[in-house]
């Protein structure tokens, strides 16, 4: 291992916006490493952006939790889409799933062995990758017995750090090398935060991102009953980015097994499922301001006059005798109705996907 | 600064239109004036902090009915 004087260590810091991710870099770069930053995108990140498609008008500015990290910290980030080699992490989880559709340790181990990988904006590679991992802060992937495995199966081996909690853990190259000073690295473990927020004041930083229940959409209890019907629906475990995207969006309702409707909720979601109208059959509602309604599935004519009524139901004349609604084919061909809409009692929970 | 590109990334959800424009901006050799056009409004706040954060330049930022365009400075990093 180069030590010589004039030799610069590099590192990159898994930064997923969260503050452990922030602490780790910033605790890291003050003892004078090069760090930058890397954010993996795998489709599933909880984002600002999904909040921008349903609420377009919200004053709270959107903003990308990862990029907003780096920029309060000071270090270079690069955002590197992984979303379709990380469809064989979600299918299948050599380490199984979390208590939803989370496959959070081999997520983790996929990511870091994706890190060692990368090359910084300058063109050169990186001598070792931080992490903001605590022993014992989550219950699947971060725990006292995950922590080697993690290290070990990435392929990181001691070329992974993780100053927060370094100090429980066995000596790593940059700390062995004299890169960084062990005594300025952590010994934070279990669940509390509080150390963490106190290192924060300390460090001057004063804001970060808290995403309720995790930044991924594979720990939320609605989204992932999204996936687990699109996956039975189709009788295989596969799904590309598209799916991910419009299981974020709308209302989802399954009336029978062959068909989805994916009803808008809003203006933003209505504006944005606009987009996809050419991909899907669609319904939108003519006598009533209402929301636009994609397909997925085929349609017999009955089912389209079910599809209607449903969709005259979250529109404004819901309460109205009827409602005109124009169905729309994939060739353009449409069809119109004058439909009472359906009852909120004549809808069954059961075809309610959305929580 | 001797070209101007346009990078379409209407359709695509935040951050993807910024992982366009770095992939593009990772291959300039000197600087280049490049326009994203999006979909997303995310783009507004994002592309300016991407700019920030790895040494570019935010030109511009303009939204038309349905699409945003923000005009940057990519500049080498190598």
């Amino acid at each position: 291992m180069n030590s010589s004087p004039a030799f610069k260590p590099r590192a990159v810091a898994l930064i997923s916006g969260g503050l452990d991710s922030m602490l780790a870099a910033k605790i890291v770069q003050a003892q004078g490493i090069y760090v930058e930053g890397v954010n993996f995108f795998t489709g599933f990140c909880v984002e600002g952006h999904t909040q921008a498609v349903n609420s377009p008008k919200k004053a709270k500015p959107k903003r990308h939790s990862a990029l907003w990290s780096a920029e309060q910290i000071g270090i270079p980030m690069q955002i590197v889409d992984i979303s379709e080699d990380y469809k064989d992490v979600v299918i299948n989880p050599t380490h199984g799933y979390g208590r939803l559709l989370n496959p959070c340790l081999d997520c983790k181990i996929f990511m870091v062995n994706h890190a060692l990988d990368l090359v910084g904006n300058d063109g050169k590679p990186f001598d070792f990758v931080i992490t903001g991992e605590v022993i014992g802060q989550r219950p699947k992937s971060q725990r006292a017995q995950t922590m080697p495995l993690i290290a070990k199966e990435s392929g990181a081996h001691d070329r992974l750090l993780r100053p927060l909690s370094a100090k429980h853990l066995p000596t790593t190259l940059p700390e062995r090398e004299g890169w960084v000073d062990p005594d300025k690295l952590y010994g934070f473990s279990g669940r509390s935060r509080k150390p963490q927020i106190e290192l924060a004041k300390s460090l001057g930083i004063t804001e970060w991102s808290q995403p309720a229940g995790g930044c991924c959409f594979l720990t939320d209890e609605s989204y992932t009953k999204k996936l687990r019907d699109l996956w039975a629906a189709r009788g295989k475990r596969d799904y590309d980015i598209e799916d991910v995207v419009l299981l974020k969006i709308g209302r989802h309702i399954r009336p029978a097994p062959h068909y989805k409707l994916i009803v808008g909720r809003r203006e933003g979601e209505n504006r944005f499922l606009h987009g996809f109208r050419h991909k899907f059959q669609h319904l939108t509602t003519l006598s009533h301001e209402g929301p636009l309604c994609l397909v997925d599935g085929d349609l017999s004519h009955a089912e389209r006059r079910n599809a209607a009524s449903i969709v005259a139901r979250y529109s404004r004349g819901r309460e109205a005798a009827e409602v005109m609604v124009r169905y729309t084919d994939l060739t353009g061909v449409s069809e119109e109705f004058a439909i009472q809409p359906m009852a909120p009692h004549e809808l069954p929970a059961a075809w309610l996907l959305t929580n | 600064m001797v070209s101007a590109t346009v990078i379409d990334a209407r359709g695509l959800l935040c951050p993807l239109p910024v992982v366009k424009l770095q992939e593009f901006a990772r291959q300039v050799d000197e600087a280049v004036e490049v326009t994203v056009v999006a979909t997303d409004p995310g783009v507004l706040e994002d592309i300016p902090s991407w700019c920030r954060v790895n040494g570019h330049v935010h030109l511009s930022s303009r939204q038309t009915e349905n699409e945003y365009r923000v005009t940057v400075k990519a500049t080498p990093q190598r």
